[in-house]
């Protein structure tokens, strides 16, 4: 009796869980399904009228915009470079914090933690002014160099948590056992550590492809501007009267790749998420 | 985003290295090197910034008139500190993080036990909660405000003491309402995510000891699980109400401010990139940061966490 009401209470549970996450996505699937003649007469309802479908239209129209495609190719171009470059300097760092006794350790990861809590806007001001002065506003390695250093701290947190599970000895091991120690190296201890770097990158590229308040702050012009902020400028001043079935269309080809990720990814980003939250 | 994981545990051959032997030296400048451009990079957009910003606020320095930059000592933050913008933007941020933060811990915990139980579908649920958390902010806040519409929404039709006309956007606080659900939404699973890494500390045997001993559902979960996923939590408030007091995207896209729903990292915004005024724009940026500053100490402080001891625990 207890155990059936259990069941049922998790059944249910679950089911609300599914209906919170995937509710508002639905929801902009469904939007970007209206026509944009019946959202500008407008046109309430979760699923479009009938006579209000448009198919494929805004889609089609989103995709031939040049700046939105322009958007969408600074955003995987910027992220993609941010995300291995950052993956690099952190399996570096990572490395000799899980590995080897120095000072400045606990520095470096001072360091990494304030800057996880830092608010982002707060740079805005001085960063907008700086670059100007260096001549990297409004370009790719503007928005590249503040991701790398707000990814840092958690790739550098997910590695180390990982690194510290990886049984180094086993490479000595293969050592003795006849192997060179480039064979140790690529055969032991790179497929040990690579799901962790995995990890590393998938959560960094989540970052930078979110990100907000750079892309709108450091760039004025297609020349860098990202999705986020393309799809916030899509249509100027009136936020009250926004082309809002074309925008749902522009957004969810915006959030294919995070699906993408996640459908093949989650139980990877799940380990890097809560690695060393608490006990890891 | 989890709290820091390095731990002192090394192997204990390492530890048994005189110190300033060779062997301990070259580990040492090894170390340093291979943390330095880790270190430089973070530093470099963060540190070396937020200096810049602490002495440019003390001019009159505007974008617009850059030859006419003056120095005007700390009159900038006294125009911030006596403006109730100033004030008004930061009782609402403080709102907005006070309440997105209980609702997701509670939300988030009901969720976190219910994926704790589950035995089936892990994989689907595990897939749907990491939508939310990877879906780009700005299309989170576009999806609520599209569903709060008046005319093209369908949150009106579906309640039902609402008329089909309500304007959620004209007044200040169901222009809140709005922002906070899509503030909610979209975070309440990675709240959730780290409450059901605390969940999994809690030892199933002392859970069975209390059952034995007739302690009923409800205090179990006081007395047993709640006590020990303390750090846990803890974290989770941590990170998720500094994240909150950032506010901006949501409140960028939704309502652009109107109606004095402006947060102060949107108003911080407005300052530099909007009106060009670089000196009171910078001020606003160094109270936002102190003001982060002192959260984070006040949560430390007043619940006791202990980052440290959580890190080592790795």
């Amino acid at each position: 009796m207890n155990n059936l009401k259990n069941r049922v209470g998790i059944v249910l549970g679950c089911l609300l869980i599914l209906v919170w996450c995937l509710l508002p996505v639905v929801w902009i699937i469904s939007l970007s399904f209206k026509s944009q003649a019946a959202i500008t007469n407008g046109s309430p309802g979760f699923i479009p009228a009938d006579g209000a479908g448009a198919g494929w239209q805004n889609y089609q129209d989103v995709l031939a915009d040049d700046q939105f495609r322009r958007a969408i190719f600074n955003s995987i171009g910027i992220s993609l470079i941010a995300t291995v470059l950052s993956v690099i300097l952190a399996t570096l760092a990572a490395y000799a914090i899980a590995r080897l006794e120095f000072k400045g350790k606990k520095f470096v990861l001072t360091t990494a933690l304030a800057i996880a809590m830092f608010p982002v806007v707060s740079l805005v001001s001085p960063l907008f002014d700086m670059w100007r002065t260096f001549g990297i506003y409004d370009t790719w390695i503007g928005l590249i160099l503040p991701y790398m250093s707000f990814t840092l701290p958690l790739a550098i947190w997910t590695l180390s948590a990982f690194f510290r599970e990886i049984p180094w000895e086993m490479e000595q091991a293969a050592q003795v056992d006849g192997a060179t120690s480039w064979q140790a190296f690529r055969k032991v201890i790179v497929p040990l550590a690579a799901p962790g770097v995995f990890t590393a990158a998938i959560l960094t590229f989540f970052f930078a492809w979110n990100d907000f308040v750079f892309g709108i702050s450091l760039t004025s012009t297609e020349n860098a501007r990202p999705i986020p902020a393309a799809l916030s400028f899509f249509v100027g001043a009136d936020p009250f009267n926004r082309p809002a079935s074309l925008l749902a269309a522009g957004a969810v080809v915006a959030t294919i790749p995070i699906i993408i990720i996640v459908l093949f990814f989650q139980r990877k980003i799940v380990a890097g998420l809560t690695s060393g939250a608490v006990k890891g | 985003m989890s709290t820091a994981t390095q731990t002192a545990a090394k192997p204990a051959k390492q530890r048994a290295v005189p110190p300033d032997s060779d062997r301990s030296r070259a580990e040492n400048s090894l170390g340093r090197k291979l943390v330095a451009p880790a270190l430089v990079l973070m530093l470099l957009v963060t540190a070396f910034p937020m200096l810049r910003a602490l002495y440019l606020s003390l001019f009159d320095y505007s974008l617009t008139a850059p030859d006419d930059r003056e120095f005007v000592g700390l009159s900038n933050y006294l125009t911030a500190l006596s403006d109730s913008l100033f004030w008004r933007t930061t009782a609402n941020t403080v709102m907005i993080m006070v309440v997105t933060v209980a609702i997701e811990l509670v939300i988030g915990f009901a969720f976190a036990m219910v994926m704790h139980r589950v035995i089936f579908a892990r994989g689907v649920i595990r897939t749907s909660i990491l939508i939310p958390y990877g879906i780009i902010t700005v299309v989170s806040g576009f999806a609520w405000q599209f569903a709060f519409s008046n005319t093209n929404g369908f949150v009106n039709g579906w309640l039902p003491f609402l008329g089909d006309d309500f304007n959620w956007f004209a007044e200040y606080s169901s222009s809140m309402i709005a922002i906070m659900a899509s503030e909610i939404w979209k975070t309440t699973p990675f709240m959730s995510l780290l409450l059901l890494a605390g969940l999994a500390q809690v030892s199933e045997d002392m859970l069975e000891a209390a059952k034995v001993d007739g302690a009923t559902w409800w205090q179990r979960l006081w007395k047993v699980v709640l006590p020990n996923m303390r750090a846990a939590i803890m974290v989770a408030v941590l990170f998720r109400a500094l994240d909150a007091y950032r506010i901006f995207d949501n409140i960028f896209v939704m309502t652009a401010g109107a109606n004095g729903t402006e947060s102060i990292s949107f108003l911080t915004y407005r300052q530099t990139v909007e009106q060009f005024q670089l000196g009171i724009g910078s001020a606003l940026s160094v109270l936002l940061f102190l003001s982060v500053l002192v959260i984070a100490f006040l949560i430390v402080k007043l619940f006791k966490v202990d980052l440290a001891s959580a890190r080592q625990e790795g």
